[in-house]
């Protein structure tokens, strides 16, 4: 691994009794992009704020880029282009007020930002909207903009939380393509998410977060490879029969887990063994082989879905 | 040109670096900025307020009170309140600013969160925030002048000390508002700020001495902010020093120190913990 960038040991953050983040470790090396990968309440965003110095761990040590953020707040805050969860801009101003007034609070001179500012607008696909009050901004928009504003002091580490939660499909792929753009520009990416197929999409490499602690570390791929098969049959009997036919197809294969509404069938061949299912005059009503994904690994990880 | 990591590695040995990046008037162009698109209703009506209790009690009242003793001294009535009023519109102007203003930004816009993931400390937050509470306190107070002084109530060119005066006591109210206002999480409790203020404008001196209380009450006004802000600008306007006004100036520079050291230490408890 190259030069690292953030390096985590032993972190802990507790809230009373209540402990958010639970002794976790990770790395993050420089041109990398890492996501927190995990349900709400997994500790994701908590992480993402003691990294981003605006919350203080309560045990461990955490380094970025060399600095504790204990004693070195604003000097690692200057490194960073937060993105927070909830849009926090400025609804009072105009698109490129926002822009400009954020690149003030680093102090950057005017000559600097209204240069930047061009650049980022086009970056954003808002040259359109330079003028306009961000109240009146679609919240694909809105995330752009954000995104946008995180990057006016050029930071070498830009922090996601859920940066696509809330948002149609179209405003998704177009914020996932902005965002590739930038991870081809060397800037390193931190992000939490609860959606797979964004981790999959974004992610060199990420861990897998759940009750405030990591359950496992790797590229996607790794992590399918490791934590499930290669394919996944799902197949369907209706409710009342999935119970019934379980205890069957268990001893086909090594490994089934029984949702609600229908079973997953771990395999590497998923069509050989539906062939099988149906020699057995089983007759699922409903059937469907897939690749692996980040889901069954989550799945297998902590035997719940990502999305409850 | 310096990047934004230079700018802050080079106060990263400053004392109260943490706290404070030196940045408030970044704060303040935020204000300006946003003055732009604001609407002009409730700053107009922060300073017609004041100007309606002049017109109300000074000619409409004054008529039938004639002259008022201060300092020994005989003065007509509109000229005693006038001071008064100028302070009260001061002290108008940065508590709008301070309260509600500040409840909002804290906690609907959520943009103090914003302001503090930059290097920006919450010492230039709250800075900031107070500068921009006094610069309406200032254009209240100055405005106010420019009505009093043709109408023949400002007895002397001193008087005009009692612009400064009135944003330093600005600067008070505005710092206690905020550190007030940071604590609050409800629009019940920012309620509670309009029901104390009313009464304590009403019944701290600006229409008629507190001599006409009971000791016991004279004593509870003595101890409001407002009394001291409303004395300390008619001492100024009047030109009537003695130690009185120094336990004023006091008084304020209390109320400042611990409005700020409380409201940084929330806006730090609040998103920096």
């Amino acid at each position: 691994m190259s030069e690292s960038l953030i390096s985590a040991r032993g972190l802990t953050k507790k809230y009373g009794d209540f402990t958010a983040v639970n002794a976790i470790d990770f790395d993050v090396a420089k041109g990398e992009s890492f996501g927190l990968l995990g349900p709400n309440g997994a500790g994701k965003s908590t992480t993402m704020r003691i990294i981003a110095a605006t919350s203080q761990r309560t045990a461990g040590t955490i380094s970025i880029l060399g600095r504790d953020p204990e004693e070195h707040g604003p000097q690692i805050r200057a490194h960073l282009g937060v993105v927070p969860q909830q849009d926090n801009l400025d609804g009072e101003l105009t698109v490129t007020e926002n822009l400009f007034i954020y690149g003030r609070y680093f102090g950057l001179s005017k000559k600097f930002i209204r240069a930047k500012i061009e650049e980022l607008l086009e970056f954003a696909q808002l040259e359109e909207k330079r003028n306009v009050k961000v109240d009146a901004l679609s919240g694909g928009m809105k995330r752009r903009l954000t995104i946008a504003r995180a990057l006016v002091s050029e930071p070498d580490i830009l922090m996601l939380d859920e940066p696509t939660t809330g948002l149609d499909p179209q405003a998704r792929h177009i914020l996932w393509d902005r965002l590739f753009r930038l991870k081809e520009t060397g800037v390193t990416l931190v992000l939490t998410t609860h959606f797979m197929d964004e981790a999959e999409q974004l992610c060199d490499r990420l861990v897998v977060m759940d009750n405030g602690k990591i359950m496992a570390e790797g590229s996607p791929l790794e992590l399918i490879k490791v934590y499930s098969t290669k394919e996944v049959l799902e197949v369907r009997f209706g409710s009342e029969r999935n119970k019934e036919v379980a205890p069957i197809l268990r001893g086909m294969c090594d490994r089934i887990e029984e949702l609600p509404d229908r079973i997953l069938m771990y395999v590497e061949d998923g069509e050989a063994l539906l062939e099988e299912i149906i020699a057995k005059k089983l007759h699922p009503t409903t059937s469907l082989v897939r690749r692996s994904s980040l889901e069954d690994v989550f799945l297998r990880l902590t035997g719940r879905s990502l999305i409850e | 040109m310096s990047t934004a990591v230079e700018i802050a590695d080079a106060r990263a040995n400053k004392f109260g670096h943490q706290l404070y990046a030196g940045r408030a008037r970044a704060i303040v162009e935020r204000s300006l900025l946003a003055l732009r698109s604001s609407t002009w209703v409730p700053i107009a009506t922060g300073f017609v307020e004041p100007v309606l209790y002049l017109l109300a009690f000074g000619y409409g009242m004054g008529e039938l009170i004639g002259n008022v003793d201060f300092g020994g001294k005989t003065i007509d009535y509109t000229v005693f309140i006038a001071p008064g009023l100028l302070a009260t519109s001061a002290m108008n102007g940065a508590i709008y600013d301070s309260t509600w203003n500040v409840f909002f930004k804290l906690n609907e816009s959520k943009l103090y969160q914003g302001m503090l993931a930059t290097p920006l400390g919450p010492l230039d937050v709250a800075l900031g925030e107070i500068t921009w509470a006094l610069l309406r306190g200032l254009s209240y107070a100055m405005a106010f002048m420019a009505i009093t002084a043709p109408l023949g109530l400002v007895p002397g060119v001193a008087a005009i000390l009692a612009i400064p005066a009135a944003v330093f006591i600005a600067f008070g109210f505005a710092s206690f508002g905020m550190a007030i206002t940071s604590y609050f999480k409800t629009y019940q409790q920012m309620g509670m700020i309009n029901i104390v203020l009313l009464p304590m404008f009403l019944f701290s001196g600006s229409l008629y001495p507190i001599s006409v209380y009971p000791d016991w009450l004279e004593f509870l006004i003595k101890l409001m902010p407002s009394w001291h802000g409303i004395e300390l600008v008619r001492d100024i306007w009047f030109s009537a020093f003695d130690n009185g006004t120094l336990i004023h100036v006091s008084y304020f520079c209390v109320m400042i120190v611990t409005g700020l050291y409380f409201t940084t230490r929330r806006l730090r408890n609040l998103f920096m913990r």
